[in-house]
């Protein structure tokens, strides 16, 4: 069992995630540098920072779609990026994403969408896999959609949906990249709700890129702020301390507008 | 000459009730056109909103569009042959990350998707029988029209059985089928691709720690590939058909006499011949399909061009193929 922290002393379980200077960019272009920081277990992690600030690249360096051009990422204290690829899809299994679209597989029904890893990662049986996918659908308060298309349903159900899919095979991980985005405020905040209920429940570390500041005031543990300018991490901290205590105008600035404020939200 | 004063000029407003971005190019062109002849502007009249949008332009500079500017001949040349590079690497490293995939999944075939291959054999076999057919059809009284021209006026009516029987088993039948399929199958598995790629579909079955390759484009190739030489053979069956219409209607030949002829110069091996390519077309359309597809931009525009390039990609390499298959064959005396 173990025990959400917030705190990284030597006492500690090793960290969910440590990312050690971190270099990251498209062909020649740097847009990230010497990236560093670490999430502990059962942690909920924002990556925040304004548009084009690399949030996104970040996310995507850490889930293995792109190889950085330096630095380590080690889950759970095994390497990730030095990892062969048959252990480097083992690895994979260990943690989910949820996309900004969803990313459903537009062919399949959410029941199939959801019983594919476990089809492709399980030994369990047809029926087993379809008492998982009810009860994950229901985790996600979407019982009873199993054999909707990702078509037939709204962008919430599809976020949701792609929740309960990243979620299936239950990993200790999950990633979310935007999760609010395209999503009306009180979706948004059932999502919210959701992420903490998955926290609580199972004990999942959950790493969030968003910019919502809504959703950072409400329920990030601890933040990293990026920047385009500074190539990297320019704030670090549990949000409502940076916000009063950051001597960086830029972290207060981004942070100000939705402290106090939590009906203000902010679309790119 | 005397040359006459300026007077200056200034801008009255009136009654301006509403505005928009033609009255801020108004004062702009009147502004240069003063200060070229030298002439005062009074252009305090102008409302105070306008004024602060006018600051915002006055700091921007209008950049003339980027020209594209053709590069001498050699750079041209020199960089075609780099981007022909590129592509045919691009090509063989996808065959050969297809073939390692193929081999992995040879040993493992249970975890193949059957079920997408057999979907995919659907779509791309039975559902594209009719199109196939009408134009295998239309093949056949091409030629036999074409062949009568030239036969009769030697009085050699019967021979149009030989060239409509040898050209569709050896060459059009496997050829239209190839076309059609690379129009057909081959474009739309590339905008399947593309949008899944654009939908981030590929990036969650990486994420997965399945390789999109032995997921998605494995089930594809193998569906097309078996499929195109079934059609052919169906494309082989309408066109001697269509051939035999035409005789019957035209050369007064009937189908028994065109069929008893047609097999004293077409035999097995022609078929065989046909087949062997029919499979190479298949596996050509399927391959340039997911290629292109996988490449594709993350937009609607990239996935158009996704599916221009497979269609593209493949009757080119259909037409490179079949040269070097005529080319072997004749060696082997096929």
């Amino acid at each position: 069992m173990v025990t959400p922290t917030n705190n990284n002393s030597a006492s500690q379980p090793t960290p969910a995630i440590e990312v050690t200077g971190l270099e990251c960019g498209y062909d020649d272009r740097t847009i990230l540098r010497d990236v560093t920081f670490s999430v502990d277990r059962g942690e909920i992690f924002f990556v925040i920072g304004g548009s084009g600030c690399g949030k996104s690249t970040l996310l995507r360096h850490l889930i293995g779609l792109r190889r950085p051009t330096a630095g380590t990422v080690r889950y759970f204290g095994e390497d990730f990026v030095a990892a062969d690829p048959a252990r480097r899809r083992e690895l994979l299994k260990g943690f989910g994403v949820l996309y900004q679209s969803g990313a459903l597989w537009s062919s399949l029904t959410l029941r199939e969408n959801i019983a594919l890893p476990l089809e492709e990662h399980t030994d369990l049986t047809r029926r087993e896999r379809d008492e998982v996918v009810a009860m994950k659908l229901a985790q996600v308060g979407l019982a009873g959609y199993e054999n909707y298309f990702p078509s037939e349903i709204s962008g919430g159900m599809k976020k949701r949906a792609g929740l309960a899919r990243a979620l299936a095979l239950d990993p200790g991980i999950v990633f979310f990249d935007e999760p609010s985005a395209g999503l009306d405020p009180v979706t948004s905040r059932q999502l919210d709700e959701l992420v903490l209920q998955i926290r609580d429940t199972l004990k999942t570390t959950l790493v969030i890129v968003s910019h919502e500041l809504e959703s950072i005031f409400s329920i990030a543990d601890r933040v990293i702020m990026l920047d385009r300018e500074a190539k990297g991490i320019i704030a670090e901290g549990p949000p409502r301390k940076l916000a009063a205590e950051s001597d960086d105008p830029r972290v207060r600035e981004f942070l100000k507008r939705g402290d106090g404020s939590s009906s203000e939200t902010r679309a790119e | 000459m005397r040359k006459r004063e300026p007077k200056p000029v200034r801008i009255e407003v009136g009654e301006l009730v509403s505005w928009d971005s033609a009255l801020l190019l108004f004062w702009r062109s009147a502004r240069a056109w003063c200060e070229e002849h030298h002439i005062a502007l009074d252009d305090s009249a102008m409302p105070e909103d306008a004024r602060t949008l006018m600051k915002q332009l006055d700091s921007v500079q209008v950049k003339e569009p980027a020209g594209e500017r053709a590069p001498d001949l050699f750079t041209a040349v020199g960089l075609a042959t780099a981007e022909c590079r590129q592509r045919v690497k691009e090509i063989a490293h996808f065959v050969g990350e297809c073939t390692l995939s193929a081999i992995s999944v040879a040993r493992r075939p249970h975890r193949f998707r059957w079920r997408d291959a057999l979907a995919e054999m659907q779509q791309c076999g039975a559902l594209g029988l009719p199109i196939v057919g009408l134009i295998s059809f239309l093949v056949g009284v091409t030629l036999a029209y074409t062949g009568a021209i030239v036969l009769r006026q030697y009085g050699g009516d019967i021979y149009v059985a030989d060239l409509v029987g040898l050209s569709m088993v050896r060459e059009m039948g496997a050829m239209m089928t190839a076309i059609v399929l690379a129009g057909r199958t081959g474009a739309a598995f590339a905008a399947q691709l593309g949008n899944m790629k654009a939908n981030e579909e590929i990036d969650a079955i990486e994420t997965l720690g399945l390789r999109p390759v032995e997921f998605l484009v494995l089930p594809r190739i193998l569906a097309v590939a078996l499929m195109t030489p079934l059609l052919t053979l169906y494309s082989n069956a309408l066109g001697i058909i269509g051939g035999m219409v035409i005789s019957l209607f035209i050369l007064s030949i009937s189908p028994t006499a065109f069929w008893v002829e047609m097999l004293t110069i077409v035999d097995m091996s022609d078929v065989m011949t046909g087949l062997i390519k029919a499979a190479t077309f298949g596996l050509i359309v399927g391959l340039s399909g997911c290629l292109r597809g996988l490449q594709a931009d993350r937009t609607a525009a990239g996935v158009g061009r996704a599916a221009t390039s497979a269609v593209v990609t493949a009757i080119l390499l259909i037409i490179i193929a079949d040269s070097l298959y005529a080319g072997v064959f004749n060696i082997l005396g096929w």
